[in-house]
């Protein structure tokens, strides 16, 4: 290993063995490995803002980005984060070749699996699509989101965020706002966060909120002002441009009024509120500009940079466990 | 091949349409049942007669299975009227009733005259096609209802198409009532479950499922039932599986509507929850619900509410099922599956034997107008002998289907089927 600091090797020596093979929901974790992990992440957050980023943590492994969505961020943060932790990395996105051509999921998985890649890393658009994969291969395979169902990954490095922005998860009052029906990433936040200690709201319109949301153990706020009321976080979700035109939401100026974060909404919030977003963010309908760019508001530029320490803290922990098979 | 004629003896009788569940001995002769007697012997048998021992085993009129698909013709790699008729055969179902949505569709006369030679040929069990409602299942002009009907059609029906549009739906029951011809029409409506792969609720919701409220089903069986008592038609609720339905079911029987309705055995079988990780073999259509309407269609099975149950086979190979769930194919095969999964709810001391049987044997016969279906001197000897404790582990390699999609798999149950007749001919039998 190439010289990591020595607060890193010393939690890299706690966490090991990391007890899973696959990381595909946040509910397949325990506080105490999410708290591991996030104390491994934290040691990559210093690895990373380093000049020599690189460890051989994962030499000789490959990793494989198996992306059926698009997805530009998570898809290059799991490529950085698997080249600084010194694996192989490739990158397969089916739609674009020939390789998902009347094939299934499970062809295609079958075929990449024969190619030994150690770790799989997919996005499908499909719930448990993710699941069904790990089904069906022999590497470890890491859920980048699948359909509406996890993002955890997305769960993990929001968690880092907001732990460093308050030193605490724990009693920590996080409005997730917007579109929580087709959200993975909601799903794995209300997941993780409550698990953490966490108090979750859901704001939305109801057209935009899961049947039974209330029994998922968060209170359920169809007003964003009172929802947001006394929160420390809020976090803020993509919605699609195309849900909003008068089939979940009459329009965009619509929603921006009710349920656009801005300024003036964010006041009911605690005053030392933080502002969150998975990203990519759509200015002026979910989200003013002004918060979003307001840095001593919005953690999402953090986000990003989290998201690199988490992946790599989970491609790290996946990897001890495939040494010790 | 006219064979011997077969004295069953020491048998448990299990006659719905008579009421009679009493130890016996039953001789088939000719095809038919030439003698039965319930609580004691037959009497001295000639020399040229087969016994056989049933050792108190329960022997039953065949089932009669009103919903069943197969892949023939158009889909064969899926399931032939073969492979469907030997997994009938191994269930103990000795009459099915296939589905019209095949490739072509059945809305033609010479499709049904098709099926019914092929069924024929194969000489396994009695096979009796539904025809289509609307040419092409499309929901917007009425097939020929009649000439179906002559060709031997025991009802129409557009399959899982929903047939959305009220006029259609109308002149539909206006015109089968005419020709005496009955209409199954699944109650769904078509904008609430459109996409939906599972019941709305907190399960499917955290799964990131697309769903269907089960109020769904309730909002299309309200216009059906209203349409019925406009046209006094007769309607076949295909698969009902909702407490709220049910509601709406009660009323209108209890209005005096001809309305007659089936359940699945999927359905009264599992809830939601058994989709677990995204088990595709536990989609099906409509998708499983909840445990309070689980709860509510058992007990609506034991009332009486629900007149029939039904496999509701629907092959679908792997390669339609080794899907992520929202992609895969709905339907599971369950015709050798359905007498031991119905025999569940025997067994837990929930409904009488006797009852339970009527909604597989007497009670479609008697909706269809079939001979079959009683165990009675003359009728035809269908018939299915069952060692009702005997426990199985339902194994797909098992299973006669092409096609082994089973929800039921690795599931344990009790009722084996030793041996079925059709007309007399031992079309089954377990050694």
């Amino acid at each position: 290993m190439s010289a990591p600091d020595s607060g890193l090797i010393d939690v890299l020596g706690k966490t090991f063995p990391f007890p899973k093979r696959h990381f595909l929901s946040v509910l397949d974790l325990n506080p105490v490995e999410v708290t591991d992990l996030l104390n491994l992440a934290d040691g990559f957050v210093a690895l990373n803002r380093q000049t020599s980023k690189k460890l051989d943590l994962l030499k000789g492994r490959t990793l494989m980005n198996l992306f059926f969505e698009n997805s530009t961020r998570t898809q290059s943060s799991f490529e950085l984060a698997g080249k600084r932790l010194g694996a192989d990395v490739v990158n397969m996105s089916p739609r674009a070749s020939s390789i998902s051509k009347g094939e299934t999921l499970i062809d295609t998985a079958v075929t990449l699996n024969a190619m030994q890649p150690d770790l799989l890393v997919v996005r499908h658009a499909s719930s448990g699509a993710a699941s069904l994969l790990s089904q069906k291969v022999s590497c470890s395979v890491i859920n980048a989101g699948d359909g509406q169902h996890e993002h955890p990954t997305q769960a993990l490095l929001d968690a880092l965020s907001m732990r460093r922005a308050f030193g605490r998860i724990a009693g920590l009052r996080v409005a997730i706002c917007g579109d929580v029906l087709h959200s993975r990433v909601a799903r794995s936040n209300v997941g993780l966060l409550q698990m953490m200690g966490a108090e979750v709201r859901l704001v939305g319109p109801p057209t935009l909120m899961p049947a039974e949301a209330d029994r998922w153990g968060s209170e359920v706020f169809h007003d964003l002002r009172k929802g947001i009321a006394g929160c420390d976080v809020v976090m803020m979700l993509r919605l699609q441009l195309e849900r909003m035109d008068g089939v979940l939401a009459p329009s965009q100026r619509e929603y921006f009024r009710f349920f656009g974060l801005d300024r003036e909404k964010l006041a009911c919030a605690a005053p030392h509120v933080r502002v969150m977003h998975p990203g990519p963010m759509n200015r002026g309908v979910e989200i003013d500009s002004e918060v979003a760019d307001d840095l001593a508001v919005s953690l999402i530029q953090d986000q990003v940079e989290m998201g690199v320490a988490a992946r790599m803290a989970v491609l790290a922990a996946l990897s001890a466990r495939l040494d010790n098979d | 091949m006219a064979s011997r004629p077969l004295a069953i003896l020491n048998a448990r009788l299990v006659d719905p349409a008579s009421g009679q569940d009493e130890r016996g001995a039953l001789l088939v002769k000719n095809g038919k049942i030439a003698d039965l007697v319930f609580g004691g012997e037959l009497g001295t048998l000639s020399d040229d007669i087969e016994t056989l021992d049933a050792r108190g085993a329960m022997l039953s009129p065949g089932l009669i299975d009103l919903r069943v698909k197969t892949g023939e013709p158009g889909a064969e790699p899926k399931e032939t009227l073969k492979s469907a008729a030997l997994a009938a055969a191994a269930g103990g179902v000795t009459s099915i009733v296939v589905q019209p949505d095949t490739s072509p569709v059945v809305d033609d006369p010479s499709v049904v005259d098709f099926i019914l030679r092929r069924a024929r040929d194969i000489e396994l069990v009695h096979v009796y096609p539904a025809g289509a409602a609307t040419k092409g299942l499309l929901g917007e002009r009425m097939a020929e209802i009649g000439l179906m009907r002559d060709a031997g059609c025991v009802y129409v029906t557009d399959a899982d198409h929903p047939i959305v549009n009220s006029k259609v739906f109308r002149r539909l029951l206006a015109y089968a009532r005419s020709f005496g011809v009955l209409v199954a029409h699944r109650p769904a409506d078509p904008w609430l479950s459109a996409g939906a792969a599972a019941t709305e609720g907190e399960l499917a919701g955290r799964m990131g499922l697309p769903s269907v409220p089960p109020i769904a089903e309730k909002i299309m069986l309200e216009r059906d039932l209203a349409l019925v008592e406009l046209t006094g038609g007769r309607l076949l609720v295909d698969q009902i599986t909702t407490a709220c339905a049910l509601e709406s079911l009660e009323r209108g029987k209890a209005r005096g509507l001809d309305v007659t309705a089936t359940t699945s055995i999927n359905h009264l079988s599992f809830n939601e929850v058994d989709i677990g990780d995204y088990r595709t073999f536990c989609k099906v259509d409509p998708p499983l619900r909840g445990e309070d309407d689980r709860q509510a269609t058992i007990e609506a099975l034991a009332t009486g509410l629900i007149d029939i149950v039904v496999s509701a086979h629907a092959p679908a190979p792997a390669e339609d099922k080794r899907l992520p769930y929202d992609e895969a194919a709905p339907g599971a095969v369950g015709l050798q599956t359905l007498l031991p999964a119905l025999l569940a709810f025997h067994h837990e001391g929930r409904i009488p034997l006797i009852d339970l049987m009527a909604k597989v044997t007497s009670r479609p016969a008697a909706l269809l107008g079939l001979p079959a279906g009683r165990l009675a001197k003359g009728a035809p000897a269908d018939l299915v002998l069952c060692d009702l404790a005997a426990p199985m582990v339902v194994e797909l390699a098992d299973l006669k289907s092409k096609s082994k999609n089973s929800p039921f798999d690795g599931r344990r149950l009790q009722g084996v089927v030793r041996m079925t007749l059709v007309d007399g001919r031992i079309v089954y039998r377990r050694d």
